[in-house]
């Protein structure tokens, strides 16, 4: 079987080389997602079986089910997906641009200017009964703030006749340590509920998520998304070198911008709704390369998939396996994904 | 042989920072030929193509492609006309052959139109010319160190240019595969007429391959002309600071410079 296949329309007006077993392995992630996605739907205190489960989507079900599904399981989990899939195309992305592996959104520090907001929140609007003064809707907006102020610092820091990859990841792991005590500092000032409330925010969960934030996370990331889809062949280009980039003809400095805010406003949405979900980033960039090779075109979906996976996955386990408590999904993001990690390393490692 | 000159540098002063590397050079490259820049270490051959390349903005003067200042054109028309391999290029992981070669074509991409007929042409052309057919759905780090300089070629080829510009396209390479980048060089420009401009550090096959060579010295052109007019022991001599023989090639009739240097001589206390 052929490898590739040429896809043209309207006389190469649209035109891509469709890498086959890309396709398939996309195709397969899609049908993933969504069986987790039916799965954990069905799955809680009350079980409801995935063909109910179906039902309900399209229209259909009980009442009750449709009170179960509707209210209180489908926005958290929906959340949970963008929340993945922002988090892994965002990863994939800054593996890019910063061409090292090790890239990721916790690394270059914006998931760590997001906790800081959020723990700042937390004391700065909170009164002596550790009541808050504010909505706590407010709190996205927070963490969102303290992502984007925090990556546009690295950028300006960085920037030195355009920015260079080591600078901006050298700038973005000593800014992330220094969020990190800020952070720590805060919350050992802080009483110590503030500082357990802070923790779960920093650990990462989609508790308490509803259809008002579905409404601003689903947009915000699709749009997001998409424009990194667009982007990746710039990714590819950059992942070179800029010596190559600039050789074929890229405006690097202008496509590292975009690309660096395109991922900034990933993470930003997915830190204000998911909170530091830790990981995903980093992981489901190289599983997604073990599975469809290195072209972003291919790697960002599969990358974006493989996320949106991994954190249904982890809340649901999170919220089933000791239920009635409930642990953050960022507990089992980092304990789903790392075997299998290790594992397609280890199948791959001739390769 | 020449029809006119492909690249050529005006009042050029290149620096880094305070330091000047090259200073107000005025160079022509002629077109359809092997040009050779040579030159000692940190001489600025390698920062000179670099600045032809557009990859460094000089700190003043200019550089014409084809007439036409490059500081003047969209980076993407000089990407047609002008292509450049830098120094030990590197491939992320996974990276197939096919894949590499493929993005030579970006400067003729749209985001919508990324493979046209075309494109699926100049990149097949570019596996066949670098004999890479075979290996285009293999990853790159798992190719030899010849067979990966050769994919890299490739995707400069795909890029259809009518000048090429490398920089040390051989360094890391063992004799073998040196001898059979060149060759793949000289071929190109012998069937295609492309003009080639390249950075060699082995003065002898920098002798042996072109037509051109340009030696560098003190921020300006020492000398420039065909290898049999210009390598002698007196340039080598200055350019270099080493004393040398300069004796004929015996398979090509090129210059061959063989060092003086102590050798084995260091054992018995003398040198020549």
């Amino acid at each position: 079987m052929k490898k590739y296949y040429n896809l043209r329309l309207f006389g190469d007006k649209i035109s891509f080389l469709v890498n086959r077993k890309a396709l398939i392995t996309f195709l397969l992630l899609a049908a993933a997602s969504a069986g987790v996605f039916v799965i954990s739907t069905g799955t809680g205190e009350m079980k409801i079986s995935p063909l109910k489960v179906v039902q309900v989507f399209f229209g259909g079900g009980s009442d009750m089910d449709r009170l179960i599904i509707q209210s209180f399981r489908l926005p958290r989990i929906i959340v949970a997906l963008m929340v993945g899939m922002a988090l892994a195309a965002a990863g994939g992305i800054l593996q890019g641009i910063i061409r090292n592996p090790l890239a990721s959104p916790d690394i270059i520090g914006i998931t760590g200017g997001a906790s800081v907001a959020v723990v700042g929140f937390l004391a700065f609007f909170s009164d002596k009964n550790n009541a808050l003064t504010v909505s706590i809707n407010w709190m996205p907006l927070a963490a969102f703030a303290g992502a984007a102020i925090l990556a546009f610092l690295v950028y300006f820091l960085a920037y030195k006749d355009g920015v260079s990859p080591i600078r901006l990841v050298l700038i973005g792991i000593g800014l992330a340590s220094l969020m990190k005590a800020l952070t720590t500092l805060m919350m050992v000032f802080g009483p110590i509920y503030q500082a357990s409330q802070a923790n779960i925010w920093i650990t990462g969960t989609v508790y308490g998520s509803n259809w008002d934030k579905v409404a601003m996370l689903v947009p915000w990331t699709l749009m997001f998304l998409v424009m990194a889809f667009i982007l990746a062949r710039n990714v590819n280009i950059q992942e070179l070198g800029d010596d190559i980039a600039m050789g074929v003809g890229s405006t690097v400095q202008k496509y590292r911008f975009l690309l660096l805010m395109v991922s900034t406003a990933l993470i930003g949405g997915a830190v204000a709704f998911g909170g530091g979900i830790g990981f995903v980033g980093l992981m489901a960039p190289h599983m997604a390369r073990r599975m469809v090779g290195s072209a972003f075109g291919a790697l960002l979906p599969a990358s974006a998939l493989i996320g949106g996976i991994l954190v249904m996955a982890a809340d649901l386990i999170g919220r089933t396996l000791f239920s009635p408590l409930e642990i953050p999904a960022g507990v089992f993001t980092a304990s789903i994904g790392a075997p299998y990690f290790i594992y397609l390393l280890f199948k791959t490692r001739n390769a | 042989m020449t029809a006119g000159q492909a690249i050529a540098t005006k009042d050029l002063t290149l620096s880094y920072g305070d330091t000047i590397i090259i200073n107000e050079l005025d160079l022509e490259i002629p077109k359809g030929e092997i040009t050779v820049f040579i030159g000692g270490n940190g001489c600025g051959k390698s920062t000179l193509l670099r600045s032809i390349a557009r990859l460094l903005k000089p700190k003043s003067g200019a550089v014409l492609l084809e007439g036409e200042a490059v500081a003047k054109l969209s980076t993407k028309d000089v990407a047609r006309k002008m292509a450049i391999l830098p120094q030990s290029p590197s491939a992320p992981e996974g990276l197939t052959v096919l894949q590499l070669v493929k993005q030579g074509r970006y400067p003729y991409q749209t985001w919508l139109k990324q493979w046209s007929t075309e494109d699926e042409l100049k990149v097949r052309n570019a596996l066949k010319a670098t004999g890479m057919e075979e290996l285009k759905d293999r990853t790159v780090d798992s190719l030899s160190g010849g067979q990966r300089q050769r994919a890299w070629i490739a995707m400069t080829l795909a890029q259809d240019t009518d000048t090429i510009l490398l920089d040390e396209p051989t360094t890391y390479l063992d004799m073998t595969h040196q001898i059979e980048i060149l060759d793949l060089l000289f071929e190109l420009n012998e069937k295609e007429k492309r003009t080639i401009v390249m950075v060699l550090h082995d003065l002898n096959l920098a002798c042996r391959y072109a037509h051109n060579i340009v030696a560098i010295k003190d921020q300006k052109v020492f000398a420039q002309g065909k290898p049999e007019h210009v390598i002698n022991c007196g340039l080598v001599k200055n350019v270099f600071g080493m004393e040398c023989e300069v004796t004929i090639d015996p398979l090509f009739g090129t210059p061959l410079c063989i060092p003086y240097g102590k050798g084995r001589c260091i054992l018995k206390g003398q040198g020549l």
